[in-house]
Formats: C-alpha cells, sequence, structure tokens
C-alpha cells in the first residue's frame, strides 16, 4: 500500500479551524519561527480515514484472529470497557485539577476508581498497597527493582546483585541493570526447575532480589516456589514477582500468601485491556508492608469523611515514576473488567486458562517436543526441534500459521527451549477455534515430514512474502523522504 | 460475567482429552498451603451495572470547568476522525507487531508515525513511541550518557519540574551528576550554563517552550555544547512546532517530548505519548521498537521491526533500554491527527494558539494589578504577576467555572503569587473575556 505521504496533493485540506477570533497580535520575532515550511501531508478527510481504515484490515487482532501468543494473555477485551473509558467526565479530565488547591473535589470520580483498584488488587495478589502510576509491565519492573534499592539503602546497605532465572522475561534482567545492579543468571535443571544448587551458591547478602515469573515462562509452577523465597529471606534478599502470567493464578494462589515482596501486574494482560498494537499497558507494582514507605508520590488515600485525596507526605518515597497517576484510562478498563468478572469470574478465568492450554498441549505433545511434560498453567511450549531435522523451524511454522488465519504462538522464547513454540490460548477462545488451531499445528507437523518445502514458502495468502530482515537492519530505512 | 464460550460438555470433553478428572487437578503443583488465605472479592455484576457504576463516577468529576490550566498537558480538540481510527480494533485488539506479515498495517502506520516525528522535529530517525514525555526525557539523556561515556548533566530549570523530578528518581541509584541552571528573566541562564559546560558534560538538556511558557532560540547554547562533546537534548510541545524552530533546525541531537497535543485526550494523566527523534548517528543507543522499511522476497516494499539486537528480549541485561510495551495507540492518534491536519492544518493550530494567548496576554494586561510577564515571547502559556496569593485566586476561580491556570509556587520557591495560563485554540474570544471579567472580580 501506497505511504500516506505517497498521497499526499498540495491544497488539499483534512481539517480546518476556520477564522480565528481574535487577531492582530504582533507575530512571533523570526528568530523563533521555523525556517523551514512543515514538510507534513496534504489530504483530504476521506484521504486519510480510507488510508486507516485500509491499513487495519492488514492486522492479525484478537477481534479478528485466534491470537495464542504466549506470555502476552492476549484475551478479549470486552467493548464496554472502551466505552467507558470514552466518558467525558474521564477522557477529558485535566490530570493537574486535583494538584490544584481545592482541587481535589474536582477529580473524586477518578480518584475513587483509582483507590478501589489499587483495593482489589491488594486482595487478589495478597500485597498490602499498590502504587498505580509504572505505565507498562516493564516500567513496573524498573519501579519495583527501585523500591527494593531504596528499602536496601534506608538499611545501610548497598547490595550490589539482583538474580534472575535463565527461563525469565528480558525485561527482568534489563530492568534490574537500568537500576544499577548487575545480574546474575541461574540456569534452569533438567526437570524444567530453577537449579537449586546453583541459585544456592549464588545466594549471598550481596543479592538485594530475586525475580521471578511464577507460572514461570515455561507454564509451569514451581511446587518449591516457598523454598525458593524461604531462601532469599534468609540472607536478606527481596523477592520479585513478575506478574506476566497471574491469569493462571487468579484466585488459586497469590504472590504475597508465597511470601513476594514485589509484584508488578500487566493490566492489559491479566485484566482485559486492550494490548494497541504494543501499547499502552499499564504495569501497577504492589507491596508488602515493609515496602509500602518507598511507594512514589502522589498517593491516593480516602479521608475520613469519605473523600479522595492525594497525598505526597511520604519522607522515603522514591519520588515521581510517571508525570501523573498512572495510564489512568487503562486502569479504568482493568476496573470495569474486575467489578463485571467478580470473585467468580475472575477464578473461572484462571481455571478456563489453564484448561485450554493442557487442552492444547495433550493434543500436540505426540506431534511436538514438550519442552517440560508436566500439566501446564496458562500456557504450554513445546520445541519444534523435531521438525527442525527436516528443515521446518519454529519461524516456519509460525508463517504456515499465518496463512491459515491464526496469529502464530511466541516463538523462540524462552531463550533455553531451542526452536520454542510458546503457547497460551486464554480462556475467552472457544474448544472449536482451538480445535481448529490444532488441526492445522497437526497439519504442519505432518508437512515437516511429507513436505517440508511448502511450509518453508509460507505465507502465500498474505499480501506480502516473508520480509527481508537482515537488510532492513543494514540499509536502514526508517524515516520516509520525498524521491525526486 | 465473565467472557467465556465453555460449556459444560466442552469442559468434560477437554477434560477427557488431558486425561484430568476435575479442573481442581491441573492446580495440583500449587502446594495447599500457598492457596490463597482470602480472596474477597465482590460479585461479578452486569454489563449494564458496570457501566451505570462508572458513569456515575465519571459525573463526580468536574469537567464543566472551562481550562486555562497547562503545564505541559493541553486542553485540543480532537478531530472525529482521530476516535473513529483508533477505535478500529484491527489495530487496538493486536499486539506488538513481531509478525510482520499479519501486521503490516500497524508497521506501516508507525513508519509513517516515525517520519511524522522526523518532520516534526526536523531530525533523521524516531522510535516507535514512548510511555510519556518524562520517560522520553530519561531515555534521552541516558543515551547521551552512553554515547559520550561521562555522567554530567547540565539541566535547565525551565525543564518541567514533573520531568526534572523524574530524571531524580530514575537516577537515584546511578552515578549521574546534575547541574541546574537558573531561568533568568523568563530564559535560560546562558551565564550560568556556559560556566558549568565542559569536557565532562554529557548532555544539555532544555525545553522550549520552556514550562514559563517562554520561547527561545538555542541555536548559540547547542553550538557552544557541541564544543565540548557533549549533546544537545530538547523537551518540546509539538503543537508549538507548526510555528517554532524545529529542534532539528538549532542543531539539537536529541528531542523528546508529550505528543498527548496530537489528538490524545487529557485522560487523567494517561495513556500519553513519549515521542523520541535524534540525529541518525545516534540511531543504536534509541531505546524502544524502531521500525524499518525492507523488501519481501518477490521485491515488494513492506515494513518491520528492526534494530531488535538494541533490545531487552534479546540482548538482556546489555539492551539499550528495558522498554517492551510502548504507546502505540496513542502513536496512530498522533499520526491520524497529524495526517488530517497536514502543513496547513498543523500551522493554524499553532497559529490559532498563539493568537488567543497573545489576546489574552493584551486583556490580562488591562487589569490593574496584574502583571504579564513579558521579558520574552511566549507560545501558547505564560506566567503572569497576581496582587496575591495564586491558590487563593485559583480557587475562587473555580467557583466563577474556570480552571484559571497552574500556580507557579506549588513548584517555585518564591513564586506564591505568580500563576502560569494556558490558552489553546479550544478557548473563544467570549471565553477570555470572561475569564479576564472574573478574575477582576476575584481579585
Amino acid at each position: 500500500m501506497k505511504l500516506i505521504f505517497e498521497k499526499h496533493k498540495d491544497g488539499r485540506r483534512g481539517f480546518s479551524y476556520g477564522l480565528v477570533d481574535v487577531g492582530g497580535a504582533k507575530p512571533l520575532p523570526e528568530k523563533y519561527r521555523r525556517g523551514a515550511a512543515l514538510p507534513l501531508p496534504c489530504l483530504s478527510e476521506l484521504d486519510v480515514v480510507r488510508h486507516y481504515t485500509n491499513l487495519s484490515r492488514l492486522n492479525f487482532s484478537v477481534d479478528t484472529n485466534f491470537y495464542p501468543l504466549g506470555s502476552c494473555t492476549m484475551k478479549y477485551n470486552p467493548k464496554f470497557c472502551e466505552r467507558v473509558a470514552g466518558f467525558e467526565g474521564f477522557s477529558q479530565l485535566h490530570p493537574l485539577l486535583p494538584q490544584l488547591s481545592g482541587g481535589g473535589m474536582l477529580a473524586q470520580g477518578s480518584l475513587e476508581v483509582l483507590y478501589e483498584t489499587e483495593k482489589l488488587l491488594c486482595e487478589i495478589t495478597a500485597m498490602s498497597a499498590f502504587t498505580m502510576q509504572p505505565l507498562a509491565g516493564a516500567h513496573g519492573e524498573l519501579t519495583g527493582v527501585m523500591l527494593i534499592a531504596a528499602y536496601h539503602k534506608d538499611k545501610g546497605a548497598r547490595r550490589k546483585y539482583v538474580i534472575v532465572p535463565d527461563s525469565s522475561h528480558g525485561t527482568n534482567p534489563s530492568s534490574a541493570a537500568i537500576a544499577g545492579y548487575e545480574v546474575k543468571v541461574i540456569p534452569t535443571g533438567p526437570d524444567g526447575y530453577m537449579d537449586l544448587v546453583e541459585y544456592k551458591k549464588q545466594l549471598n547478602d550481596e543479592v538485594a532480589a530475586v525475580m521471578l515469573t511464577c507460572p514461570d515462562t515455561l507454564g509451569i509452577f514451581n511446587p518449591r516456589i516457598r523454598e525458593i523465597a524461604d531462601m532469599a529471606h534468609k540472607v536478606g534478599a527481596l523477592l520479585y514477582y513478575d506478574g506476566a502470567n497471574l491469569n493462571a493464578m487468579l484466585g488459586k494462589c497469590r504472590p504475597g500468601d508465597i511470601g513476594f515482596d514485589v509484584v508488578h501486574l500487566n493490566l492489559h494482560k491479566t485484566f482485559a485491556t486492550a494490548h494497541g498494537g504494543g501499547g499502552p499497558g499499564a504495569g501497577p507494582v504492589g507491596v508488602s508492608q515493609k515496602l509500602v514507605e518507598f511507594l512514589p508520590i502522589s498517593r491516593v488515600i480516602r479521608c475520613g469523611d469519605g473523600t479522595y485525596a492525594l497525598d505526597y507526605n511520604y519522607r522515603k518515597s522514591i519520588g515521581y515514576i510517571a508525570p501523573f497517576y498512572g495510564n489512568f484510562g487503562v486502569i479504568l478498563k482493568a476496573y470495569a473488567y474486575m467489578l463485571c468478572l467478580g470473585r467468580e469470574g475472575l477464578i473461572k478465568a484462571a481455571e478456563i486458562a489453564v484448561l485450554n492450554a493442557n487442552y492444547c498441549q495433550a493434543k500436540l505433545k505426540s506431534y511436538y517436543d514438550l519442552a517440560f511434560d508436566k500439566t501446564c498453567m496458562h500456557e504450554c511450549v513445546f520445541s519444534a526441534m523435531r521438525q527442525a531435522k527436516n528443515g521446518v523451524h519454529a519461524l516456519d511454522i509460525a508463517k504456515y500459521l499465518i496463512d491459515k488465519g491464526f496469529h502464530p504462538p511466541t516463538i523462540y522464547f524462552p531463550l533455553i527451549v531451542k526452536e520454542a513454540l510458546m503457547i497460551e490460548p486464554t480462556e475467552t477462545e472457544s474448544k472449536e477455534t482451538i480445535d481448529a488451531f490444532i488441526e492445522t499445528m497437526i497439519e504442519i507437523a505432518r508437512l515437516a515430514e511429507d513436505n517440508p518445502s511448502l511450509v518453508k514458502q509460507a505465507p502465500v495468502n498474505m499480501p506480502i512474502k516473508r520480509l527481508d530482515e537482515v537488510r532492513a537492519a543494514r540499509k536502514l530505512d526508517l524515516c520516509w523522504k520525498p524521491q525526486n | 460475567m465473565s467472557f467465556i464460550p465453555h460449556t459444560q460438555e466442552d469442559i468434560k470433553q477437554m477434560l477427557k482429552a488431558i486425561g484430568a478428572g476435575s479442573i481442581d487437578e491441573l492446580f495440583k503443583d500449587i502446594p495447599v498451603a500457598l492457596r490463597p488465605k482470602s480472596f474477597n472479592i465482590p460479585a461479578g455484576k452486569s454489563e449494564f451495572e458496570v457501566t451505570q457504576i462508572l458513569r456515575r463516577l465519571s459525573l463526580e468529576n468536574a469537567t464543566g470547568l472551562v481550562n486555562f490550566v497547562g503545564a505541559g498537558f493541553y486542553d485540543h480538540f480532537i478531530p472525529a476522525a482521530v476516535d473513529a481510527i483508533a477505535a478500529r480494533s484491527e489495530f487496538y485488539t493486536a499486539y506488538t507487531p513481531y509478525q510482520p506479515e499479519c501486521s503490516q498495517g500497524w508497521l506501516q502506520a508507525i513508519y509513517e508515525y516515525q517520519t511524522i516525528i522526523c518532520q516534526l522535529t526536523g531530525l533523521d530517525v524516531s522510535n516507535a513511541s514512548l510511555y510519556d514525555g518524562g520517560t522520553a526525557l530519561f531515555e534521552a539523556m541516558m543515551m547521551a550518557v552512553r554515547h559520550t561515556g561521562r555522567n554530567k548533566i547540565i539541566l535547565d530549570s525551565g525543564v518541567n519540574l514533573i520531568y526534572r523530578t523524574m530524571l531524580y528518581t530514575y537516577t537515584s541509584n546511578l552515578s549521574i551528576e546534575f547541574v541546574e541552571i537558573p531561568v533568568v528573566h523568563g530564559q535560560s541562564s546562558r551565564r550560568d550554563l556556559f560556566k558549568h559546560l565542559d569536557d565532562k558534560t554529557a548532555a544539555v538538556i532544555l525545553q522550549n517552550p520552556n514550562f514559563f511558557g517562554a520561547v527561545d532560540d538555542y541555536s548559540d547554547v547547542v553550538g557552544q555544547v557541541h564544543k565540548f562533546g557533549a549533546l544537545a537534548i530538547a523537551s518540546v510541545y509539538p503543537v508549538s512546532l507548526g510555528m517554532l524552530k524545529a529542534p532539528g533546525e538549532m542543531g539539537f541531537d536529541i528531542a523528546t517530548g508529550e505528543g498527548q497535543s496530537l489528538g490524545i485526550p487529557l485522560s487523567f494523566g494517561g495513556p500519553y505519548l513519549g515521542f523520541m527523534a535524534a540525529k541518525s548517528e545516534l540511531v543504536r543507543q534509541m531505546p524502544g521498537r524502531i521500525v524499518g522499511a525492507t523488501v519481501d522476497s518477490e521485491g515488494k516494499r513492506g515494513f518491520v521491526l528492526t534494530l531488535q539486537t538494541r533490545e531487552q528480549h534479546i540482548r538482556r541485561e546489555k539492551a539499550t533500554s528495558n522498554i517492551c510495551s510502548n504507546e502505540a495507540l496513542c502513536a496512530l492518534r498522533a499520526a491520524v491527527f497529524v495526517s488530517l491536519l497536514g502543513r496547513e492544518g498543523l500551522r493554524e493550530l499553532a497559529e490559532h494558539n498563539y493568537q488567543k494567548a497573545e489576546f489574552a496576554k493584551e486583556q490580562l494586561s488591562g487589569l490593574s494589578g496584574v502583571e504579564v510577564k513579558r521579558s520574552s515571547p511566549t507560545f501558547n502559556e505564560f506566567t503572569i504577576l497576581l496582587p496575591r496569593n495564586a491558590d487563593e485566586v485559583v480557587q475562587r476561580m473555580i467557583d466563577k467555572g474556570f480552571a484559571c491556570g497552574f500556580p507557579l509556587g506549588r513548584f517555585y520557591k518564591g513564586m506564591d503569587n505568580y500563576l502560569l495560563v494556558a490558552v489553546t485554540e479550544k478557548r473563544t474570544k467570549e471565553e477570555i473575556r470572561r475569564f479576564v471579567d472574573s478574575l477582576e472580580a476575584v481579585l
């Protein structure tokens, strides 16, 4: 499809502000003004609307396709949540209003949403308090590690290391490094669990935190998680819970009950807010009692008279993580979702998510090698090594699935599984949809034996064939320029 | 309501295929001792009930005030076509476009967004978006630290205090040395800035227009910064770029900013849009997703995520940033907004903002006891000195139906009588007149 810039025509207008009703002001002096004319495109409103509408049709999305992208929890995003977030009372509220003197009363509705969401998340995770500020999961991780650093600093210790298992999300080591820590990586043992011997060896009083995902990125719940937690606490390290996989845990197990000190959640995963093509997300962070005093400011409190207010009075707070109170529009959708599902609905979401994943695992395990043959939680991880022997790699399987109308699973992650295929069906997908996906996966396994080239050619039904990613990185073209 | 399609029969068949007797059996790895001590969540409600609850809460917010509060976050009009495109669920229910063949719509839209950001800022490359203007500024600062191998940052105090606070928060565990430069007569003090500039400096960070609304031409500063091998970083307000000299024109190496003004609702502080553009030699230091053009096996143009070896999912603790999710949907809104407006529309938008703010200044300067600060030109926001405490004035103006501005005493010591007033294209002549009359009445 042509780029919007290639549809430009001099003199066309897509929007006009009309005549300004005031005027006659002295123009801004030349030295402050843009020299060159703005090179933006000129189009009609229909040109723009048709352009982006047609672009939208080139995407797979949850509303159009099964999207079992492991670790991303691509469940259905209820429509009413979008509508609620669009209510003018929410969408048009300036974030500085409650910071004006006497302005708290101007934002009572939004402050209540923040306060009540925090309360629900505390109960779901068994944590003492949450900050709603972090703007995405990785942002929550960074916030969490900074809280841990503040805690240790307050105790007079400058600890050096953060421990992560080799199966962790890339954001874990990266967040720890950006917060100023050195990262120690613990390998996964042959049983699929973190190697406890190696873990014991690395644990000492220089370790600030242990970051774990539970269930882990292999989709497995480690039954010895309590022991791992206790060992960390024994050397004074704190325990960090990466909540990317919380969907399997709703009402089944709470990080706070295990002994985790810091938890980040991905509202755009577990709590059904739309992923928006990569964002916005929201990554609230919950903490145990000993970390509450370090949480970012402001915090929303409920006053004696039942009104809500912003509180900045936390001497040990790490400061501002976001300009305001988090991605409010996203938090609001998650709140609406939680109110709607309620206790039973949340528990059922976890149960059916786990049922769907185990069903996929059971139906596919004679065709693909399981990374570890255990009951899985919300996702199952296969290896395409058997198919790779015939030249059909995880990437080829992904492309063939695209041809058949399925968004592929996450591939090549976790990094410790060769040719990984990480499948997370989520609870909102029906048996029929999953069966159709399984059938296609079985078809691919057969083709890998009988006619591998057919898989390797895929996709053939899409508007484009496979793209040259090496060329994209070598001959960088990141910004359109007029040709002449 | 749970949005789950399974019938009892489905569940039975699936359990049979798994070889499990019950759903509980699937959770057997969770030790009994770790089962929840409580799970006191209220019972579920119908869509109608939840909608009613949230409708009621939305009405407890005051959005009927005529708004003159800006301070980096502005009340601009959003054309309906922006909402219509952002409401296409083929966009908003997709995820990061890891699989290019089924994500060309998103990838092309982001490539167009990147181009638009480059066009606005006058720089070479842009990423696919960051969380907000503050985190974008932090990421830019870290780019400079890595690029120069130095750790001293000269930070102008005309940079939004919210962002400065964020920078201090993020670096509390890192060894970054900050020097803050005072604002004198509304503009960055060259004398102080040049005094501190040396060969240990990684970057100088400035904002245009600065927090007080003052417009500047930093070309002279940037020239000096480069002499010492440091980078110049500008935090900018994109709507103003319809009129003001672009960061690239002044020689800045990196420009960041809050993109909320480009078709994104105020929404009580988020989701917003952090944008970032830089000179091409800095591209490998950039954080976040970047989309590049390439060709498919038949030579047809297509788009992919590129330079991924900078990113956390590959480079882990050695990545340029930990960012994974970004604000793609907000970037899409910005791309649609700017495409609709086009070069004429954006120029017009900037002009309306400038004219209306100038009109408000003129009207306000007629009030006795009110001094409009005029030491430097402004775009759509300016500072006034009131004869009494600005907090009190703000309170009284709320009663008259106006959010009349941001009291500077909240952020700056000794400025208790100063008010920062923003006037966007949405404010009519009549509203501005009423605002001035009401202010006169409460003073």
